[in-house]
């Protein structure tokens, strides 16, 4: 443990020095992001799927459309459920079995930045009110772990909704039944973008790579909808921002994911 | 966020908000320190209808010991809601939800408490909801913050928490469960007062980013008003005759 904690201050006295520089030791100034590589159709079962690559991070994404049975509540809104797995093949210490909070928080912070954004119009994901409706589940796999998760299993997941065909049911006797070959467009109302920014010492990066984000003093998570507005926000780490940090945070939030916005776009129309 | 559409006046033309608050005024809240024998540390808070009893161990050795750091003490922290808490009964295992509150407290409380001085010791933080109402993660984190200066655990500073939202388009302090349901945006802040440092931020809704510094803005001053409840708690349990 001694040398591996030795070694840990080395790394964050390098990176911290490298960030307070301007230039960080992948050479990217600190509002840059990495390269963002998106591939759509990448697993032509699922209904819609993609693969990102963010710097050295890559994660696969499937969506699977099924009838599902709606919540007593919401009888007139399809059901949206969204995961994430760190399987034991991204990373020397992700371990099988139940999630850790980590990947807990990964998973609920991705849904909530697509929920809350309403990218999907629910209410026209019912087949029978009350007796069922359209379930789109949305399974991430991180295949490599390079840093920012939370971004890769982002975009990965709308570049797959975005894709996505559904498939259409119609109601026969009390049960839903596949309408042989019809497919349509999902019912998209806005394309999210998330955001993640690292604080270390009194600068702020975006898009930490995997030596930063073990620097990180404290994280930020911005999620913004189509109109550049702020749909959901996830705070993490051991310390705090200063009410200006977050101010600007948001304002650089809102300029890179208006970059970001047209790569996750096109996988509409690769399909 | 909920954004159901309900029959209820969130927001009436006198800007008096459903449960007859006005926007920048929070729920009732009523904390006391050391309610319980035997943690080292302790807290009741009833916060709107949330009532929640946070309880704090350690500095103590770590179980399992591979978690035990030798730099520093650790902090664990478990948000937990009794079955009874809400109107459906929740299934008494942790949930995710609890699990992802458990460590965003965590995260809130870690930068205020001095655990350096504890190595490989683990300090706990216990909460169990007894009833639940909006705002649970914030009433727990206020609750955890007392009961951990009340066991005497060395801090920097107090952790102060206080959601704002957004209502029938209007930024409010302190939403509601009703709020919660039918309103557009739900912000849980927490705030160390002294130092000013954010510490716990997250965001359900849609805000522009005018509303959203808005909201930042009404979330501390919530916490603010929060931070006084704390100390005065505090004060009635360690000095006698003080908070008259």
């Amino acid at each position: 443990m001694g040398t591996v904690s030795i070694l840990d201050g080395l790394k964050r006295k390098l990176v911290a020095d490298s960030v307070a520089s301007g230039r960080r030791a992948d050479g990217r100034a600190l509002d840059e992001m990495r390269e963002l590589v998106v591939e759509t159709g990448v697993v032509p079962k699922a209904e819609g799927s993609a693969r990102v690559r963010l710097g050295r991070t890559e994660v696969v994404t499937g969506v699977k459309v099924n009838p599902d049975r709606p919540f007593p509540d919401t009888g007139d809104r399809g059901t949206f459920i969204c995961t994430a797995e760190i399987p034991p093949l991204a990373h020397p210490d992700a371990e099988a079995g139940p999630p850790s909070e980590a990947v807990i928080e990964l998973a609920r912070v991705v849904d909530r930045g697509i929920r809350e954004s309403h990218m999907l119009d629910m209410s026209q994901l019912v087949i029978k009110r009350d007796v069922s409706v359209v379930g789109v589940f949305t399974d991430n796999a991180v295949m490599d772990d390079g840093g920012n998760l939370f971004d890769a299993c982002s975009y990965a997941s709308v570049a797959a909704i975005l894709s996505c065909k559904l498939p259409v049911w119609e109601m026969a006797e009390d049960a839903p039944r596949l309408v042989e070959g019809q497919r349509r467009d999902p019912p998209i109302t806005t394309v999210p973008v998330s955001v993640t920014m690292g604080r270390i010492g009194n600068h702020i990066v975006v898009d930490p790579s995997l030596e930063e984000w073990m620097c990180l003093d404290a994280r930020l998570t911005i999620t913004t909808n189509s109109e550049g507005n702020i749909c959901a926000l996830q705070k993490g780490g051991r310390e705090g921002f200063t009410p200006e940090q977050l101010n600007s945070c948001a304002e650089t939030a809102i300029s890179v994911g208006a970059r970001v916005r047209p790569k996750l776009e096109a996988a509409r129309r690769a399909g | 966020m909920g954004g159901r559409e309900t029959d209820m006046v969130l927001l009436d033309a006198n800007g008096i908000r459903c449960d007859g608050r006005r926007v920048d005024e929070p729920r009732r809240i009523m904390i006391r320190a050391g309610v319980l024998h035997n943690a080292n540390g302790s807290a009741y808070i009833e916060f709107g209808d949330n009532k929640i009893v946070a309880g704090v161990f350690g500095p103590r050795d770590v179980h399992p010991k591979h978690q035990s750091n030798a730099e520093t003490g650790i902090l664990r922290v478990r948000y937990h809601m009794q079955p009874y808490s809400v109107t459906e009964r929740k299934r008494p295992a942790p949930s995710r939800r609890e699990i992802e509150i458990s460590k965003v407290i965590k995260e809130a409380l870690l930068p205020a408490v001095m655990l350096e001085r504890f190595p490989r010791t683990a300090v706990d933080v216990f909460v169990e909801i007894l009833q639940a109402d909006g705002g649970s993660r914030c009433a727990a984190l206020d609750a955890a913050a007392v009961a951990l200066a009340d066991a005497g655990i060395p801090m920097r500073d107090m952790v102060s928490a206080c959601a704002a939202g957004k209502v029938a388009d209007t930024i409010v302090l302190d939403i509601n469960n009703e709020e919660d349901q039918a309103g557009q945006a739900d912000m849980p802040v927490a705030i160390m007062p002294n130092s000013g440092q954010v510490t716990l931020l997250q965001l359900d809704g849609v805000l522009t980013r005018d509303e959203y510094r808005k909201c930042i803005e009404t979330g501390i001053a919530g916490c603010r008003l929060v931070y006084d409840i704390q100390k005065r708690a505090l004060a009635e349990r360690h000095f006698k005759g003080a908070g008259q």
